[in-house]
Formats: C-alpha cells, sequence, structure tokens
C-alpha cells in the first residue's frame, strides 16, 4: 500500500452544551492512503461527520480538538487555530461535498459565482480566465450548455443538477483529499447512481484521495476500497470492504449489516440493536457497545479493548478476538454472508 | 383481474388527480392509476420524488380530492361526495404513517392528546377511563410504556417517535394502513424496530398495508406485490419476486439497476441502466395497461406487449 497522505493519532474532539462538556470523538486513529476510497459509516451521533469536519477546521464554534494529531504534508492540523491557518488547507487541499445541496449553496448568487469564488480564492485566476476555467469545471461534472448555466441561480436547477454543482465547487482547485458526506442521501436512487459515478470519474482524472461517510452500506459496498466503522466517537472496525462485508469481526459491524432489510430474509423478524447509544456527556467504562451487545463478556464493562489484528489491512477492536476469549458464533446473516464469499472464490 | 380467491379490500379503477394553478392549466399528478389491494397483503408503491405516489396515498384518505375514477373501500366508492356516516368509516378504517416523526407530532401536545386525537374526531370513546384505557393500549401494543402519555414529543428518540405515530394510528382498530416512507428518515439500526413492529401487528391483528417507499430494496423485503410508479402512472405491477426476476417495464429495469446492494463483488460489477423516455415510440401506437403474465401487469403498446411475451418466454 501507498504511503498515509493523511494520518489522525489519538484524536479527541469536546463540545461544550448547556454547561456540559460532551465527548464527541474518543481517541480516534486512523490512516488515509494516498488514491485510495475510503468509506467512514456509523450511525446518528456516532461522529463520523465531526471527525472529519475537524481535519478542515469546520467545527461548531463550541467544538475543539482536545488532543491528538492530525498530521498532513508534515504538519499537524491539531494545532490550527486561525481561519487563516485554516483556509491554506481547507478547500484547497482537503475539500467537502455536503449532503444537502438544497442548503449547501447560496441561493443569492449565481451559480457561475460560486465556483469562480474558490477559483479566485485559491487559484489565483481573475476575470475572463476564472470565468472560462469555471464552464469548463461545469461542463466536466456533467452539466449541460455550461454557459448558460452559469448565470443561472440554484433555484434553477435539480436537486441532483444542484449536487453536481457543489461537486464542482469542491473539485475547482484540485483538492488532494475530497470528503463526501453523504453526498447522495437526499436524492433519488437513479440520480444517486449517477452522481456516484461522476465522482468515481472525476477522482479518477484528478488522482484525489476519496473520504466517503454514510449510513447506506449499499453504496459503501459500490464506492469504498476499505472501510472504517465508528461507533460512539471511536474507531472500531477497519478494513478492505471485501473484509468488512464478508468477515466482520466486531458485534457491532455484525449488528449494523444484520439490520439491513436487503440481507433479511422474508417473512422473518430482522436482527435490531436493542437499547441505545451511549451518553456521550458521561464517561464510558469499558467498551462502548457492551451494554447492547447480548454477546458481551465481563471484561467488556470493566476495561475497553484495544485493537486485535485480523489481517495486514483488518484490525477490530474487541475482546472476542482475544485468544482467551470464548468462541462466538456470528449471526445467521453473517455466516451467510461468508458463505457467498467463498463461492465467489469458487 | 384474477382474483386467486383473495378478497378486495381497495379498488382504486383509472385515478387521475390534478393540482390548479393559476390560470394555467392543471397539473396532473396521477393519471390512468389502477389497481387492487387484496386482505392482508402488503402492498408497495415505488416511485421517485415528484412520481405521485404520496398523492395516490393521500387521494385514498380522501385528502386530496380526485378528478376522475373511483376509489372503492370494501365496494363502497369511497371517493368524490359520500354520506358522512361513511366518511367517518373511511377515517377510522384507513389510517396513515407518516414519513418525518419529527414533524409529523404536534410539539406542543402531550403523546396522550397526540394518539387519541383522532378518536375525539369521530367521538371515539364513551368516558374518560375508556379513552385513557384506548391510549395505555395502544402504546403498549407498539412497544412503549402507558406512562409515556404525560411526555411531549421531544423527549423521545426518532425510533420512539415513529411508535407513537404507529400508535396514533393503531388507536382508531384500522383495518387498511397507507405508511408512507415511514422508516426513510430513520437510523439504520432503528429501521428494523420498525419494520419489525409493522410485520407483528400486521400478524396480529390482520391488518392490510400500502407501504409508499423509494427504496426498491425495503420494499422488497416487506411487501407482496409492488407496484412501480413513474410520473403519475404506474408502469408495471407484479408479485415481488416476479418484479425482480422478470422486470419488462424499462423504467423498472433502471429503478432495479441503480439501488446499492450491500455486497461489493455485486456492486463493483455491475452496471447502471438508464431509462429513457424516449426509447417508447407511443404516436399511434397508443399504451395500454396489460397484463403479460398470470398478475404481472405493465404499462406498453402492441409492439412492446409482443417483446415482453417474447422475455416471458
Amino acid at each position: 500500500m501507498n504511503e498515509p497522505i493523511l494520518s489522525v493519532r489519538d484524536l479527541v474532539v469536546k463540545f461544550s452544551l448547556r454547561g456540559q462538556v460532551l465527548t464527541a470523538i474518543r481517541k480516534a486513529s486512523l490512516d488515509l492512503y494516498e488514491g485510495e476510497t475510503l468509506a467512514i459509516v456509523g450511525e446518528s451521533g456516532s461522529g463520523k461527520s465531526v471527525f472529519t469536519k475537524s481535519w478542515i477546521g469546520m467545527l461548531d464554534a463550541n467544538g475543539w480538538i482536545d488532543s491528538g494529531s492530525i498530521m498532513f504534508e508534515g504538519k499537524n492540523l491539531a494545532t490550527y487555530t486561525t481561519e487563516p491557518e485554516w483556509l491554506t488547507i481547507r478547500g484547497k487541499k482537503l475539500a467537502m461535498v455536503f449532503q444537502d445541496p438544497m442548503t449547501a449553496l447560496n441561493p443569492l448568487r449565481t451559480v457561475g459565482m460560486q465556483i469562480q469564488e474558490a477559483l479566485e480564492l485559491h487559484q489565483d485566476l481573475h476575470g475572463e480566465q476564472a470565468r472560462a476555467k469555471t464552464v469548463e469545471i461545469l461542463s466536466e461534472v456533467g452539466i449541460d450548455e455550461p454557459e448558460m448555466r452559469y448565470s443561472q441561480y440554484p433555484h434553477e436547477f435539480s436537486g441532483g443538477m444542484r449536487q453536481r454543482v457543489v461537486i464542482a465547487i469542491a473539485v475547482a482547485c484540485n483538492p488532494r483529499i475530497l470528503i463526501c458526506d453523504e453526498p447522495t442521501t437526499a436524492l433519488d436512487v437513479t440520480i444517486q447512481a449517477q452522481i456516484l459515478e461522476l465522482i468515481r470519474g472525476l477522482q479518477r482524472k484528478m488522482g484525489a484521495t476519496l473520504v466517503y461517510i454514510t449510513h447506506d452500506l449499499g453504496v459503501v459496498a459500490n464506492v469504498a476500497d476499505r472501510v472504517a466503522v465508528m461507533y460512539a466517537g471511536e474507531i472500531i472496525e477497519y478494513g478492505t470492504v471485501e473484509e468488512i462485508f464478508y468477515d466482520a469481526r466486531h458485534p457491532y459491524t455484525w449488528a449494523l449489516l444484520s439490520s439491513l432489510p436487503q440481507l433479511g430474509i422474508k417473512g422473518e423478524p430482522l436482527y435490531s440493536i436493542r437499547g441505545t447509544p451511549p451518553n456521550l456527556f458521561a464517561d464510558i467504562q469499558g467498551d462502548a457497545f457492551a451494554p447492547r451487545n447480548p454477546n458481551a463478556l465481563k471484561i467488556d464493562f470493566v476495561k475497553g479493548p484495544p485493537f486485535f489484528q485480523v489481517s495486514q489491512t483488518h484490525f477490530a477492536k474487541t475482546w472476542l478476538l482475544d485468544p482467551r476469549a470464548p468462541r462466538v458464533e456470528p449471526p445467521a446473516t453473517i455466516k451467510a454472508m461468508r458463505d457467498k464469499y467463498e463461492r465467489y472464490a469458487l | 383481474m384474477i382474483n386467486n380467491g383473495k378478497e378486495t379490500l381497495l379498488e382504486v379503477n383509472d385515478l387521475r388527480v390534478e393540482f390548479k394553478g393559476k390560470g394555467r392549466k392543471p397539473f396532473v399528478a396521477v393519471k390512468d392509476v389502477s389497481f387492487r389491494i387484496y386482505k392482508g397483503e402488503t402492498f408497495g408503491l415505488v416511485g421517485e420524488t415528484g412520481s405521485g405516489k404520496t398523492t395516490i396515498g393521500r387521494a385514498i384518505v380522501r385528502i386530496n380530492p380526485t378528478a376522475a375514477g373511483d376509489i372503492l373501500f370494501k365496494k363502497r366508492k369511497i371517493n368524490g361526495i359520500i354520506p358522512k356516516e361513511l366518511d367517518q368509516e373511511v377515517t377510522r378504517r384507513i389510517q396513515m404513517i407518516f414519513q418525518d416523526p419529527m414533524a409529523s407530532l404536534n410539539e406542543r401536545s402531550k403523546v396522550d392528546y397526540i394518539v387519541s386525537e383522532g378518536l375525539y374526531n369521530i367521538e371515539g370513546f364513551k368516558d374518560e377511563e375508556e379513552r385513557q384505557a384506548k391510549v395505555s393500549k395502544a402504546l403498549l401494543e407498539v412497544g412503549l410504556l402507558p406512562e409515556f402519555a404525560s411526555r411531549f414529543p421531544h423527549e423521545f428518540s426518532g425510533g420512539q417517535r415513529q411508535r407513537i405515530g404507529v400508535a396514533r394510528a393503531l388507536i382508531m382498530e384500522p383495518e387498511f394502513i397507507i405508511a408512507d416512507e415511514p422508516i426513510s428518515s430513520l437510523d439504520v439500526s432503528i429501521r428494523a424496530q420498525v419494520l419489525n413492529l409493522l410485520s407483528e401487528l400486521q400478524r396480529t391483528k390482520g391488518l392490510t398495508y400500502m407501504f409508499i417507499s423509494h427504496d426498491l430494496s425495503v420494499v422488497r423485503f416487506i411487501a407482496n406485490r409492488i407496484a412501480v410508479i413513474h410520473q403519475g402512472r404506474i408502469v408495471e405491477l407484479a408479485e415481488t419476486e416476479e418484479l425482480f426476476d422478470c422486470p419488462f417495464h424499462p423504467y423498472t429495469r433502471a429503478l432495479l439497476s441503480a439501488i446499492p446492494v450491500p455486497d461489493p463483488r455485486i456492486e463493483k460489477k455491475k452496471r447502471v441502466l438508464v431509462y429513457d423516455p424516449g426509447c417508447h415510440d407511443y404516436s399511434r401506437d397508443k399504451p395500454k395497461w396489460t397484463e403479460i403474465t398470470k398478475g404481472h401487469f405493465v404499462l406498453a403498446n402492441e409492439a412492446e406487449i409482443r417483446q415482453y411475451e417474447a422475455m416471458a418466454g
């Protein structure tokens, strides 16, 4: 595998809310490799958006990086505090595509101006040059009649077309890392397929590294080379897309996959995760998933597990992988996926 | 349509729904839509944003007026002008569950009132004691505690709120429930709970569902039959597995190819089909609603019917 382009170590992100402190990210570590597509999956509130927002200094005003490091091009982004510092990175080297194209664009400015703004700010292009480049980018993201579309407002675009504009703004400066936060959740499936195809094509062309944040495991299967699963502000398992789908090891990943209607057996109840995610205002003793885990061991409630290595690329944070742990069978859905994989291999 | 000895609960014939704008000619949201829903089944209605799927649901519960066609519930016409008793009967027997439990519950009311609001409208209880008993029973049925009645919606999580939405429908003792994207706005882990709850209630109470969704993969899991709707018209209707095994209409095929499957080996190899409405030549040969194989209907003209029949073998 290539060298890491971005390296996060033991990142802790906190927010101050109504006089209380919430720990949103609890010692998350991650390496991002040049040219890959990494998907980060998890439920709402698992911290997947906050985690990536902390890389580009877009945490809400009441949030801060408490400890840990984010290494990118030899600099530690975790020490950045001021806007001018962040502007050397954000948009230029790390860009983000947001979920809802209805709210990500400014309704009062033309689409062309919104893309051009990024070019003027980061690429030092002005006037006719910037305009020509903007039209070129519009056509690159699959917008017909870019000259005419340049001077239109967002309300004149459909949802899918608006998302293309948002992508155009993000890729305008050839970022090294493109973070897509649920880029297709607000779109119809047929449009979603087109947008995923567009992002894939652009990535190939620019050679960018892609980070996908999503809760849709179908999309993950489509786009990702590697997958990281987040729960309660921690990364609990990561590996190649095939390792996660066909050979998951963490009980939470099992639960997530088993609860999918697509993998369920008709007429039988779906597996559902009991309980609710932990309260992040409180200190978490042991494994955060233990109270909801039907196979939790005694030690899970006392001491959080370290990462255990499954393969060169696959790691999971669960005591079940400790040699002393009892053998726990994964749910039927996971076994079925594993069997299916073995059949593929033949 | 062949009945297979199943009892028809709801019948929709040539339904048309229009929305009138200012001075312009009306926008036709639903046209020439016909289908039957049998007692005890789950009927899936699948389409994209703006296809008219919600409008059909709303026309059935009499929220949107119909421009043409009939809606028959237990063989009685329920659209247009109907007697007051029948209107109350419809309100009671047909209930709706909405998409967003954050938006569909009144923030200022207690759960107690939210759940029994329908009962107040139809004077569905003798005294306060009976009303409270009904609220407790409905809450228990959806897996909530009767004590929750005194709380406000903001005190609940998304999944719990959707349960309140289901309780509100159940208290009316309906026979037919229209669920409009009931799990779309919920988290992955919560979706399974709500789907399980709906199946459980169907089994114990013999309910019939119309499940409206944009997500074919979810509908596949719970529906017995699926209708695919595109721009206000149903283009194909078949039993669930039949539709997935042998889709005829090019729009259905495009939609099926676009759903992401949580299996990387399949997903990385797949080719997405794009639907071009220009592929039909309907200039002279008009399309008709035709049964190609038993129970499998498609909107097609003569030339297409021959082609689909060849595909069916």
